[in-house]
């Protein structure tokens, strides 16, 4: 009981507004056992970044339905670096071409989910990858 | 002959059954069996003719044997002259009306140069920033003729000027311009989440488009009530169904508020529904829909023009039923739910692409959708006579059960103080996310499946051709953006900028000075910003 529960920032870069998504899997991790921060929709990278540096969180889960995950997720992890917060583990998801998700996880974004995943999976990727931040 | 209840306990109760839960894609659980005792109601009060009240069975008297419904397919990517070529494409292969696609920018109030407009330009529509935009994209499109729809809702009054000036331009009056403009917002705090105010000066600019329209552009459709996005969003179909019919009566509530006569605008609301994967639920819901709004708009306004009665419809297959995975299978689902939207009884649809899971669609996974369309139309049969589910048990009762459950939630929401109140304290919001929720974990369980994931997958999947959008389009639209801006007459343009201002304080109805700041080189995100400025600005509140 002495480990500590794992923090997670679930954020929506971004214009678009399709966030059933994200909703799920913020339900679906806080049922998993971690503590969850749901952003809401439209947040630039600058205040994703913020919010997961201020939160103090473990990992950050990037939701994008709108095409603009090339500019988006890289933004957001040049951005925690900047903060001194590289060790966050970033993992998103979306609609996302698998030569963008192998760009992607090149950059440094730790997985990526694309349409079909289920929520279990997702739940077991973040308990067997993500580790509280020294 | 047993009843259906000593049937259910003897003759049924004999034979086996598959251990499956029996509910449709919303969870609605359905009896094994409908007969003459589960359809109560009278032929000429539940039903009537086609053309007659309540409209169960169609709008208009002739339905298809009239005409066929309207084949409308969405389309917009990149600037605004490759959207135009796609335009002229569709025109080419027997398409009947446009439906445009804004890109998020357009969509949410910001120009391509602006700062959150980066890596999004383009991308999932088009791009309009300026009134040339607009003149790029219905370049050589006869507006007198074609009638355009457009997907747009907080940025609307400002789309809806720009293609009223474009029309003025190309000498066709406004009173002979004809089309839809979404532009439901109730539905955007709900579902979509597109905005750019709070709900309630977003519910003044949609009451101004209503007037304006009704007294200037009497042939456009000033609001779409749209139940596409709530069903997208992950509702039941009574959820879809309760929640847009309660934004419409908010809306007509709004418009007979203004002093305007319900007769004189209802007849120019349109509705667009989702028809998702249950066939028989897709059926029942279209057919429940019209009878519900028939009949609300006669008791609660007294709307005495038929038309003013009539649910008349668009509808779209349903984009969050398709699967990327194995994504030639899709075809088939939209096929099957373009046949439950015809069998509805629609005015309007479009089938989705295959390959919509995965980009947007290429032209040649758009013509198999257009095409899907023509075949239900001119090859199935279907079309020769109207209704043909009508009278079935079962449709005749979920068409009832859909009805009377989607009724409960409008009681509900009337109980709040109507629709803007409990978007205001985000009630559909919540009943929607727990729909979506449930429905994830019903298929995680097993108990709801999805061909193609999680069963009768494959080991490799075969890629299919993927529309690409040039990253080199954001910078070519930004640069054309900037450029206008310092070119045009700036004395000219403040001068407009100040009236919109200065009407969003008075009251005066917007579309006026919007049309006069289109005509001087105001771009969306100009106005937008003075939407911002004057209203508010809502964010998020990221209710899970």
């Amino acid at each position: 009981m002495a480990e500590k529960r794992l923090r997670i920032l679930v954020a929506k870069p971004g214009l678009d507004g399709h966030d059933r998504g994200a909703k799920i899997i913020a339900r679906a991790l806080r049922d998993g056992g971690f503590e969850v921060i749901y952003t809401g929709l439209h947040q630039t990278p600058e205040m994703i970044a913020q919010a997961a540096v201020q939160e103090d969180v473990d990992a950050v889960g990037l939701s994008v339905l709108s095409g603009a995950h090339m500019t988006l997720f890289p933004e957001v992890l040049r951005l925690l670096k900047e903060r001194g917060a590289a060790d966050i583990a970033v993992f998103g998801g979306g609609i996302i071409p698998d030569d963008d998700a192998a760009k992607l996880k090149q950059s440094g974004v730790r997985q990526i989910f694309t349409p079909g995943a289920s929520t279990e999976d997702i739940v077991k990727w973040v308990r067997e990858n993500v580790s509280p931040r020294q | 002959m047993s009843s259906k209840k000593d049937w259910l306990e003897t003759t049924f109760k004999q034979a086996a059954e598959r251990p499956a839960r029996f509910s449709t894609v919303s969870d609605m659980e359905i009896d094994p069996l409908y007969t003459p005792e589960d359809v109560p109601g009278a032929y000429d009060t539940a039903l009537g003719n086609p053309g007659e009240f309540p409209y169960t069975r169609g709008v208009y008297g002739s339905m298809y044997r009239g005409r066929f419904w309207t084949m409308r397919q969405f389309a917009g990517f990149g600037l605004a002259e490759d959207t135009n070529a796609r335009f002229h494409y569709l025109l080419r292969q027997g398409q009947d009306g446009l439906s445009t696609a804004f890109d998020m920018p357009t969509l949410m109030g910001y120009d391509a140069d602006h700062e959150r407009a980066q890596g999004e330009v383009g991308r999932e529509g088009v791009s309009v920033s300026t009134i040339h935009d607009m003149v790029r994209l219905f370049d050589k499109i006869p507006l007198d003729k074609v009638t355009t729809s457009m997907t747009v809702n907080c940025s609307a009054s400002i789309l809806l000027a720009m293609y009223l000036v474009v029309a003025e331009r190309n000498g066709v009056a406004w009173d002979r311009v004809g089309g839809t403009i979404q532009n439901d917002m109730l539905k955007e705090y709900i579902a979509q989440k597109e905005w750019i105010c709070p709900p309630r000066p977003a519910m003044r600019v949609v009451t101004d488009m209503i007037e304006f329209c009704a007294k200037k552009a009497p042939r456009w459709h000033a609001v779409s009530i749209s139940g596409y996005h709530i069903r997208e969003a992950g509702s039941t179909a009574v959820q879809e169904l309760a929640f847009t019919i309660a934004d419409g009566l908010c809306y007509v509530e709004e418009a007979v508020k203004r002093g305007l006569a319900v007769d004189d605008f209802a007849p120019r609301l349109s509705f667009f529904w989702n028809i998702h994967n249950d066939f028989l639920e897709e059926v029942a819901k279209l057919r429940a829909a019209r009878r519900m709004w028939a009949r609300l708009m006669r008791e609660r306004f007294g709307a005495k023009n038929p038309r003013s009665l009539m649910l008349r419809t668009h509808a779209q297959t349903a984009g969050a039923s398709l699967t990327a995975q194995q994504p030639i299978n899709n075809v088939v689902r939209v096929a099957i739910q373009a046949l439950a939207g015809v069998l509805g009884g629609v005015q309007s649809l479009h089938t989705n692409s295959m390959d919509e899971t995965l980009a947007l669609p290429t032209e040649q996974a758009v013509m198999v959708a257009l095409r899907t369309q023509q075949i239900i139309a001119e090859e199935t049969g279907v079309t020769n006579t109207i209704d043909p589910l009508g009278g079935s048990y079962a449709i005749e009762a979920l068409t009832d059960r859909i009805e009377r459950e989607a009724m409960d939630y409008i009681g509900k929401i009337d109980a709040m103080g109507g629709m803007l109140a409990a978007v205001e304290t985000g009630y559909p919001q919540r009943e929607i996310a727990e729909a979506a929720f449930h429905f994830q974990r019903q298929l995680e369980k097993g108990e709801k499946t999805i061909v193609g994931v999680g069963k009768y997958s494959v080991p490799e999947e075969i890629p299919i051709e993927t529309l690409k959008i040039d990253p080199a389009i954001e910078e070519k639209q930004v640069h054309r953006v900037r450029k206008m801006k310092r070119e045009r007459n700036a004395a000219a343009l403040k001068v407009a900028l100040a009236r919109v201002s200065a009407a969003c304080r008075s009251g005066e109805n917007l579309m006026d000075p919007i049309c006069d700041a289109v005509r001087s080189e105001a771009t969306v995100g100009e106005i937008s910003d003075i939407f911002r400025a004057e209203f508010g600005v809502y964010t998020d509140p990221g209710w899970i």
